[in-house]
């Protein structure tokens, strides 16, 4: 294969890494999905003090994609800490690079979180701002506003030595003023996007299913809302996008490198193909990127930028 | 009876409980007015009640659907107070069951384990020798002695007080059926520390057996990682519940 990719001075060895919130629970696990073909590899965001998360239903398959309410449940980043070293240490032998999904609930305790996760000297630190599930404990997401988002950048910037990603939400009107207030905030590189905001209600119950009510959509849904939003981030930002969002096959992953992605993440399509999906989908782009005359993925990267 | 159409079967699915059944002091089986029958022994379903939680449990019985459910914490006592016609929302058939073999089935049950194994003795009554294990605290929480008696099957008991049949754990009666019936497939269900216990002498004596493991679950269908386990990342709700062990 011809994938090897790098993203911020970190080599990997394709361009497919698993979005967080999936799979990213334990150490055997994650390198479970490096060991299926996966490119990279992200923990489940962890916050300083330790989340039970929300009540189920949490996750829900609902035709086109699912949609989540999981609540940012997480150990606590001391254990996490351990999770991460210990996968580092499985990692290191299959030359997968391991990003550390972060997140909290103030500008400060975003600092601190990315100190205290650099212990486990992640290759990237991926800073969640836009986890949709939370907002009546947690309050409006940083990945809102500019000044907000631009304001963690900042703060986790000074705090640790590791590149960092800053996750954004789609849910917002102009998704690329607040890239670029990120960039220039300091951030290596933009992921996008978080999960879309949505609900599913049972007609029987009359009410919403999920039990925190509204939750974060995710799969082929949101394709489309994905590729427009890297799209236009690729145009606003000189740093690295990460492209998330409805990836569930080889085809979906080029649409997503030709929208300007550097690494494409994928999650929901563990649903229908199992954790090996990462690894296929690597195959796939690669026999894709052949058939049509790309050397390796940087050579398709932002080709779908054409004048009007 | 309402067949489900499977396209249905991602979110939770509208069922109207039937009857209830009194198993022991705290333990109810349910039977709902749903079928599902391409459903195996060992695989499970997640119910929901609205505004409670939704909990997972392995079947007892696809056609007509059917659980028992201890009343162990809120979502059990919850659940245990409805009545026929009454409405709780499942999701399933989940996960993967287990795999019999041709050869005689010995089928151990801790606490409440009994649900998958009861409805993996009643599949495999094709003449077969069949035994069940079924292992609990005291007298009083043993459970389907009744049941599997009346599914043709050979029931060995063991409580922890000897209040029981034997006293100690399920592992005592297992040694000498295993050497009785050298060429049966060992199917078991029931707290972490039985399986292991299990496992270990499955292992010891190079014996084949299918285990279905107890986790939390959020998705349950193999996204979220809540169940994954910590040596090896096994997904209990999707590589599992059953861990199929060669012998």
């Amino acid at each position: 294969m011809s994938l090897p990719t790098t993203c911020c001075g970190v080599l990997f060895p394709n361009p497919i890494i698993l979005a967080s919130g999936i799979l990213g629970t334990e150490a055997a696990l994650l390198a479970r999905v490096a060991r299926s073909g996966a490119g990279g590899v992200v923990s489940k965001s962890a916050s300083l003090r330790p989340r039970a998360g929300h009540l189920n239903p949490t996750v829900l398959d609902w035709g086109y994609g699912l949609i989540n309410a999981v609540g940012l449940a997480n150990p606590g980043l001391a254990a996490e800490v351990a999770i991460l070293r210990e996968a580092k240490t499985m990692l290191q032998p299959l030359n997968v690079p391991l990003i550390a999904s972060i997140f909290a609930e103030t500008v400060d305790e975003f600092g601190r979180a990315a100190a205290v996760v650099g212990d486990a000297r992640p290759d990237l630190i991926e800073v969640n701002i836009s986890c949709p599930n939370v907002a009546h404990e947690l309050g409006r997401p940083f990945a809102l506003d500019p000044m907000s988002a631009a304001a963690v950048t900042r703060t986790v910037k000074n705090s640790t030595d590791i590149p960092v990603i800053v996750k954004l939400s789609p849910n917002v009107t102009d998704i690329a003023t607040i890239g670029l207030a990120v960039e220039e905030a300091g951030a290596d590189a933009l992921a996008a996007i978080n999960s879309v905001a949505g609900m599913v209600i049972d007609i029987h119950a009359a009410r919403p299913i999920l039990a925190n009510r509204e939750g974060g959509l995710s799969g082929p849904a949101i394709k489309p809302i994905a590729l427009r939003a890297v799209y236009k981030l690729y145009e606003a930002v000189r740093i690295p996008v990460i492209g998330i969002g409805g990836v569930s096959n080889g085809r979906d992953a080029l649409e997503m490198i030709m929208a300007g992605a550097t690494l494409v993440g994928v999650g929901s399509a563990v649903r229908r193909r199992g954790v090996g999906a990462l690894g296929e989908i690597a195959a796939e782009l690669d026999r894709l990127l052949a058939d049509l005359g790309y050397d390796a993925p940087a050579a398709a990267r932002g080709v779908a930028h054409v004048d009007r | 009876m309402l067949t489900a159409d499977r396209s249905e079967f991602s979110l939770p699915q509208l069922a109207r409980i039937v009857r209830t059944e009194q198993e022991n002091y705290r333990t109810l089986t349910l039977t709902f007015d749903l079928s599902w029958p391409e459903a195996e022994p060992g695989q499970f379903l997640m119910a929901w009640l609205p505004g409670v939680d939704e909990k997972p449990f392995s079947l007892l019985h696809n056609d007509p659907l059917q659980i028992s459910v201890a009343a162990v914490g809120r979502f059990s006592r919850q659940i245990q107070r409805l009545r026929p016609g009454d409405p709780v929302w499942l999701r399933g058939p989940l996960g993967h069951g287990f795999r019999p073999g041709p050869g005689p089935m010995i089928g151990v049950a801790g606490g409440y384990g009994v649900s998958p194994i009861h409805f993996l003795a009643a599949r495999l009554n094709d003449g077969r020798e069949r035994h069940v294990i079924i292992g609990a605290r005291t007298a009083r929480d043993l459970l389907f002695a009744e049941r599997f008696r009346a599914a043709g099957v050979q029931v060995h008991f063991c409580t922890d007080d000897g209040s029981a049949g034997v006293k100690g754990v399920v592992t005592v009666p297992l040694r000498p059926l295993l050497a009785a019936l050298p060429e049966a497939t060992i199917y078991a269900c029931g707290p972490t520390p039985m399986l292991q216990a299990i496992s270990a002498i499955c292992r010891e004596q190079q014996r084949a057996c299918q285990l279905s493991w107890e986790h939390y679950m959020r998705c349950g269908f193999g996204v979220c990682g809540s169940c994954a386990r910590r040596e090896d990342g096994w997904l209990a709700c999707q590589d599992g519940p059953v861990e199929i062990i060669p012998g």
